[in-house]
């Protein structure tokens, strides 16, 4: 017989508690990896962001433009290899809970600064050729059921009236970290129109996109830019991607927050849960230990017994909620696309999921063992009968 | 050690249990030789201190002063760890209630102290078998002890007390919980042990049946040992 047998079928013993308490542990680990995910989630545009890729903005707010003769200007600041230039259009697409991110954007300058993003050739020509033409993402065309020369009316929220748009490419992401639920036309059909209709931000780009040498003098490059622009109308705030994409989380930061927090909560009941069930069961088995004892079995022994049962618990529980999460999150992922472009699960959440079911096995097992080790042999005994 | 002097040499022990403020005295100032292949049968009534004394000799409990001396290693000076070794190959334990693992056969019950002999598999096989057959239950050996009847379990406790060849066999109320026919297989079968193995056996018991088996009775009362009232067979 070897010791891990019996601890396996001393796992089983109380079948119906062992049940209850591994689906206790599947339902935590289950939501524990889900509300990681959720984390996970919110930083994607973050995790994505390039190191070499820097965004200039109006140093007043985003919602300022910033005048398009910047563009060369910033070209010709030291260590600057690319620049492009975007804004933000906030269409509606029929109706607002259908929100996806749209945005006018210089399409060979931008789209060159970004491999992650691949459109078949084929289409990127049609895309440059037509002034009307826009690209979704893979995930975007599907949820709508869009295709190629299907025209796309967005309603202008920014820009009022209803403008149309010509599928011409659909965008695919290089890995999934790449959001695929993006909608992007060229600027120039926005300016045109904006022009012809005699309005504002005409002339005008929402942010620079701008392409660095070497990722180690970004700090200066910004400082450069933002020092060009010193004391003009509109003043640059210039930013690494990353940090970029981070100013939009810092508002949403408490959320978050609270959401860790929640996580951490469930892995705390479920210890409570597991601690429960593990002192129970030696309570029930305080008289076996004592045999154990007696027989010439050590702490280490009898600690080996309580751990290894509440580890086996603990562990298919783990198990089961892993192998859960990937499917759950592919139905959030479907269902939330709207808010997580971006929904996988990944590698850190499982070894958090690990980690976490080891820490509530290891501690459920503190007491109960602490308990059956120091427990006088004959009282032990005594509770047998 | 010389062959002729006792296998369990006890002197002067006392021991006292700690209730709130009071200190009660459970045994007092008791000594005791008990020799090699003896029988010796402890009695008294409850609470007289059969089950402590017992529990001491066997390395379970701690004396609060005197000697115990099994096979010439003074126990009462032992740490628990080293406790807990010598009371592995030293002392075999049969109890009221047989104290089995419920989840472990008949066979891994037995093979359960020899865990901790660093024996291979197929050495512990060979003791298992040895010591099922010693005890007549080679054909129950898969049976767990929910599948065994009182007697049975009992006679697979002695096969687990008597697997590892210990030096001293301790019994406390080895029939109380049995039938009067399973009570007297399970003496039969102790008897066969003295006599046939010249193993030593130390029994407490309340049953007057079973302490004429053994070869010498000791009467304890309210912790003293009571010379006066010992029987001899």
């Amino acid at each position: 017989m070897h010791i891990f047998k019996l601890i396996f079928r001393n796992a089983f013993r109380h079948k119906l508690r062992t049940f209850l308490t591994v689906l206790g542990v599947t339902i935590a680990i289950l939501a524990f990896g889900l509300l990681r995910t959720v984390i996970s989630a919110w930083y994607a545009g973050v995790e994505a962001s390039s190191a070499t890729r820097l965004v200039a903005r109006n140093a007043v707010s985003l919602v300022f433009p910033l005048p398009l003769s910047y563009k060369d200007k910033i070209r010709q600041i030291e260590g600057v290899k690319g620049v492009s230039y975007g804004t933000w259009f906030g269409g509606i697409y029929i109706d607002e809970k259908n929100f996806f991110a749209n945005y006018a954007m210089e399409p060979k300058t931008y789209l060159a600064m970004y491999p992650e993003i691949i459109i078949p050739s084929e289409q990127m020509t049609a895309f440059l050729r037509d002034r009307k033409g826009a690209v979704a993402g893979r995930k975007l065309v599907e949820r709508f059921g869009w295709k190629i020369g299907d025209i796309v009316t967005l309603k202008g929220t920014i820009f009022p009236g209803n403008w149309d748009f010509v599928i011409r490419g659909i965008y695919r992401g290089r890995d999934n970290t790449v959001d695929e639920t993006a909608f992007f036309f060229q600027w120039e059909y926005l300016n045109e129109t904006l022009k012809k209709a005699g309005r504002s931000w005409t002339d005008k780009a929402g942010w620079y996109l701008i392409e660095i040498k070497d990722p180690h003098i970004a700090a200066d490059v910004s400082q450069r830019i933002d020092k060009t622009f010193k004391n003009s109308l509109a003043e640059t705030l210039t930013e690494t991607e990353k940090a970029f994409q981070l100013s939009f989380i810092s508002m949403t930061e408490a959320i978050v927050v609270a959401i860790k927090l929640v996580s951490f909560v469930i892995i705390f009941i479920i210890m409570a849960v597991v601690a429960n069930t593990m002192a129970m069961t030696a309570r029930e088995r305080i008289g076996e230990y004592a045999v154990f004892k007696t027989l010439g079995f050590r702490g280490f022994h009898i600690g080996g017994l309580i751990f290894g049962e509440s580890i086996i618990i603990t562990m298919i529980g783990a198990v089961f909620g892993i192998m859960l999460t990937f499917p759950v999150a592919k139905i959030f992922a479907h269902e939330l696309s709207a808010f997580f472009p971006i929904f996988n699960v990944e590698t850190k959440t499982i070894y958090m999921d690990i980690a976490a079911s080891f820490v509530v096995a290891f501690v459920a097992g503190i007491f109960p063992t602490w308990r059956a080790v120091n427990i006088r042999i004959a009282d032990g005994l005594r509770r047998i009968g | 050690m010389d062959n002729a002097s006792p296998i369990v040499e006890i002197r002067n022990l006392s021991k006292s249990y700690r209730r709130g403020s009071q200190t009660l005295p459970v045994l007092i100032d008791i000594s005791l030789d008990i020799d090699k292949g003896e029988f010796l049968a402890l009695m008294g009534p409850s609470g007289s201190g059969k089950t402590t004394l017992l529990n001491l000799i066997a390395g379970i409990d701690k004396a609060d002063s005197g000697s115990i001396k099994v096979s010439g290693t003074e126990i009462t000076s032992l740490s628990e760890t080293e406790l807990a070794f010598w009371r592995a190959s030293n002392v075999g334990f049969i109890f009221q209630f047989y104290n089995l693992i419920p989840v472990l056969t008949a066979y891994e019950n037995i093979e359960l102290p020899l865990l901790l002999s660093g024996l291979t598999k197929k050495e512990r096989r060979s003791h298992v078998e040895t010591a099922l057959s010693v005890v007549n239950l080679t054909d129950r050996m898969d049976h767990r002890p929910g599948q065994l009847s009182g007697g049975q379990q009992q006679r697979v406790a002695i096969a687990r007390a008597v697997v590892t060849d210990p030096t001293i066999l301790v019994a406390d109320e080895p029939t109380g919980d049995l039938d009067r026919k399973s009570a007297e297989e399970i003496l039969d079968l102790m008897e066969r042990l003295v006599h046939e193995m010249e193993k030593t056996i130390i029994m407490v018991t309340h049953d007057p049946r079973a302490a004429k088996k053994a070869h010498k009775v000791k009467h304890l009362d309210k912790g003293i040992l009571n010379a006066h009232l010992q029987t001899d067979f």
